[in-house]
């Protein structure tokens, strides 16, 4: 049977002009002396889509990802390379997007589907599907100007699954609408993955990669850097990101993939240093001084980061560095050694680091804990490791948002006193 | 288990099809032939979107198109007014003359000035839907042809009231010189369309270039004016380079149909032959530039997305 979507060598060059001279005159004055940089956002993308697969790619922003769904989705044209798509395709960019404001609900929902080629015969049959699934009910006739950005997006999922695709793409969009609404939206992927129909996923939400794809690419500067199941592909992205972008461009020969046993914790073979001079972080443990058994945190209170490591012999000049992440992807703190102002670490064939943490002031949440080696003298990277989900903050009630903080309250010089 | 047991036949279904389903090349190399069959396939869009045309101008308005047909109605009095009973003319029957070319010349500006801008108004779809993106060029020209008709209303119930009789043996030209009308448009719009996305300045100069053609092509004036005087250089053949000018003319022949009086000349008298050969002329010429326009826009649409 032949792949739902061949991607064939597709390069996408792109040209990032520093001023952009889009009226003659300019084009006439600056004639030859435009000035843009060349950009490859992609470059040799070759890999197949099977039926009835879902896909993801992931990758942090500037990374491709979104470039090659758009190319996928014949938004854009590659530079070079082809790409074969069977099927009816429909591609979820921005929910919504071709929505006039000035006709109603009903007449947008005709003109979307007309877009994504649907003939007007085929949504007569499937029009009450979509309102449903779109609840706006009554509103269907009001002019979509008027509509909530809830409203938008539902409409816009609505008139996507409902032309009934051979291929779904979808780009972030699940990441908005209320939870019953994103419960609903993924609900539908799982019954179009029952269907056997294919989907491509962009993201760099971890979680929802995880929960929705069978397999995912990584992608990094235009570049696939990595493949393999959700678990294994998540992990791959976070050695890129604890390692930041500047050093992601320089790995090329990246093609090892050292699965663990269990599948969460992934080992990258990256840039090849001499092999008998290396460190490995072993295991990485999280403890809670102030409730040892609750396998959970309160907001500030202390943790102790444990990290096992191996050497291939002494070596000396090492710097151990850490970083947190929340669920999202994003890089809650990081440090290594060096920046604490710290000697750099001698280290024998075997040992243990503690990273002692007085407190942790976040709220709420589950977190990564990414350890690594690095050489003080190159900065060569000896090892780095991703401990998923290694802690878990749970609130006790006494404040919102992101940080834990302590203010104090002053009322005229002096502070309020306590309840009771 | 209700849900996977309905689940199945469909899921077969959709393995059972695939070596039929259609294939979609994504690459920079697309042919001329693939876009028009790509046109067809999408033509429910075209008419959609020319209804998303009409619909979005009079929204919201109470008179609604009778707003289009108010135009040519007010141009027809101000003109009989002016021409006849103000400054004394030497066409009779002026507006109704004035009205033949106007309606040709209305269609062709709208038609252009709208497709012009028609990628970058709609740059919200563009950038993140995929569909033959000409066909919102050809959709400009589509509602253009719509005002078009309405405003033909105008102009059938003047000659009514004028008690104008249309030249019968040149009516059937009509619909032929519509077709030329309508391709060479078309192909000049899906060009426009697509260097405006490049060159912004392209829709300002098209306004200039638009009031120097409307000149050059014999609406306000009778072609006899012109044509008796290019002839006598032999330099006619100049003034059937504007492929408008045969239309308008095929137009005030059928239509207004007085070739001349005691004043002086006002239309050639050419036969219907003549006129049926210059618009298989002019439909060769906008065939040809059509499928020069769409190489040209495949050229251009590549990077539509990221110019916008």
């Amino acid at each position: 049977m032949p792949a739902a979507i061949e991607i064939d060598d597709i390069s996408k060059h792109f040209r990032l002009y520093h001023e952009k001279y889009t009226s003659l005159k300019e084009r006439v004055i600056h004639l030859n002396k435009i000035p843009f940089e060349e950009f490859w956002a992609l470059q040799h993308i070759s890999f197949d889509v099977n039926w009835g697969e879902t896909v993801g790619l992931v990758g942090h922003n500037g990374s491709g990802k979104s470039t090659l769904l758009k190319c996928i989705a014949a938004i854009l044209q590659p530079t070079s390379g082809e790409i074969r798509v069977r099927g009816r395709v429909a591609a979820m960019l921005e929910l919504g997007a071709g929505f006039h404001p000035e006709l109603s609900g009903r007449e947008n929902i005709y003109l979307n589907a007309a877009l994504l080629g649907v003939a007007k015969r085929d949504i007569d049959l499937r029009f009450d599907d979509i309102v449903e699934f779109s609840e706006l009910g009554p509103f269907i006739d009001n002019q979509v100007r008027y509509y909530s950005s809830g409203m938008y997006t539902r409409l816009g999922f609505a008139v996507a699954v409902n032309v009934d695709p051979d291929i779904l793409l979808v780009d972030e969009v699940l990441a908005v609408g209320d939870e019953n609404f994103q419960r609903k939206c993924f609900d539908k992927v799982e019954e179009f993955q029952r269907e056997g129909r294919t989907i491509v996923f962009v993201s760099h939400s971890p979680e929802i990669v995880r929960r929705v794809c069978d397999r995912a690419y990584v992608l990094d500067h235009g570049v696939i850097v990595g493949e393999g199941t959700a678990p294994e592909a998540i992990s791959i992205l976070r050695e890129y990101q604890a390692r930041g972008s500047g050093l992601a461009s320089m790995i090329v020969s990246m093609q090892e993939i050292e699965s663990d046993s269990g599948g969460e914790a992934v080992r990258v073979a990256m840039i090849s240093g001499e092999p008998e001079e290396r460190v490995m972080v072993g295991q990485i443990s999280v403890s809670f001084p102030s409730t040892p058994a609750a396998g959970y945190l309160n907001p500030g209170d202390p943790m102790t980061v444990t990290v096992s490591y191996t050497a291939t012999r002494h070596i000396s000049g090492v710097i151990v560095g850490i970083q947190l992440f929340d669920q999202k992807g994003d890089m809650v703190f990081g440090t290594d050694s060096d920046l604490m102002g710290l000697e750099p670490l001698d280290v024998d064939p075997e040992g243990e680091l503690e990273f002692n943490f007085p407190s942790v002031p976040v709220t709420d949440g589950l977190f990564s804990v990414a350890v690594g080696f690095t050489s003080a003298r190159d900065q060569h990277i000896y090892d780095w490791q991703n401990q998923e989900l290694a802690f878990k903050v749970i609130s006790n009630g006494k404040s919102s948002g992101y940080l834990k903080l302590d203010p104090r309250l002053i009322q005229n010089g002096s502070a309020v006193p306590s309840k009771g | 288990m209700l849900d996977q047991a309905s689940s199945l036949p469909e899921k077969r279904m959709v393995a059972s099809r695939v070596e039929d389903l259609p294939i979609r090349v994504v690459s920079p190399k697309i042919g001329v032939l693939t876009r028009l069959g790509n046109i067809w396939v999408f033509r429910e869009l075209l008419v959609s979107l020319v209804r998303k045309e009409l619909r979005i101008k009079y929204k919201n308005s109470i008179l609604g198109f009778v707003w289009s047909l108010l135009n040519p109605a007010l141009y027809l009095v101000i003109y009989y007014i002016v021409f006849q009973k103000i400054l004394k003319n030497n066409v009779p029957l002026f507006a109704i003359f004035l009205l033949c070319g106007l309606l040709v010349w209305n269609f062709f500006s709208n038609a252009l000035s709208s497709a012009t801008t028609t990628i970058i108004n709609n740059a919200g779809i563009v950038k993140k839907v995929a569909f033959p993106r000409e066909i919102l060029a050809l959709a400009s020209v589509g509602a253009a042809f719509i005002f078009f008709l309405l405003q033909a209303i105008v102009l059938v119930l003047a000659l009514l009231i004028f008690r104008v009789a249309p030249a019968l043996s040149y009516l059937w030209l009509i619909p032929f010189s519509l077709v030329a009308l309508v391709l060479f448009t078309g192909a000049l719009a899906v060009a426009l369309s697509a260097i405006n996305v490049y060159l912004r300045d392209t829709q300002h100069l098209l306004e200039l270039v638009l009031l120097a053609w409307f000149w050059a092509t014999p609406i306000v004036y009778p072609f006899q004016e012109l044509g008796v005087r290019l002839s006598q250089k032999h330099l006619l053949w100049l003034y059937f380079v504007n492929p408008v000018t045969v239309i308008v003319l095929t137009f005030q022949r059928a239509l207004y149909a007085i070739l001349g009086d005691a004043s002086g000349p006002i239309l050639p008298n050419y036969s219907p032959l003549w006129y049926a050969v210059q618009i298989l002329i002019v439909i060769a010429v906008s065939a040809v530039l059509f499928i020069g326009a769409l190489a040209l826009f495949g050229r251009l649409e590549g990077n539509f997305a990221e110019e916008l």
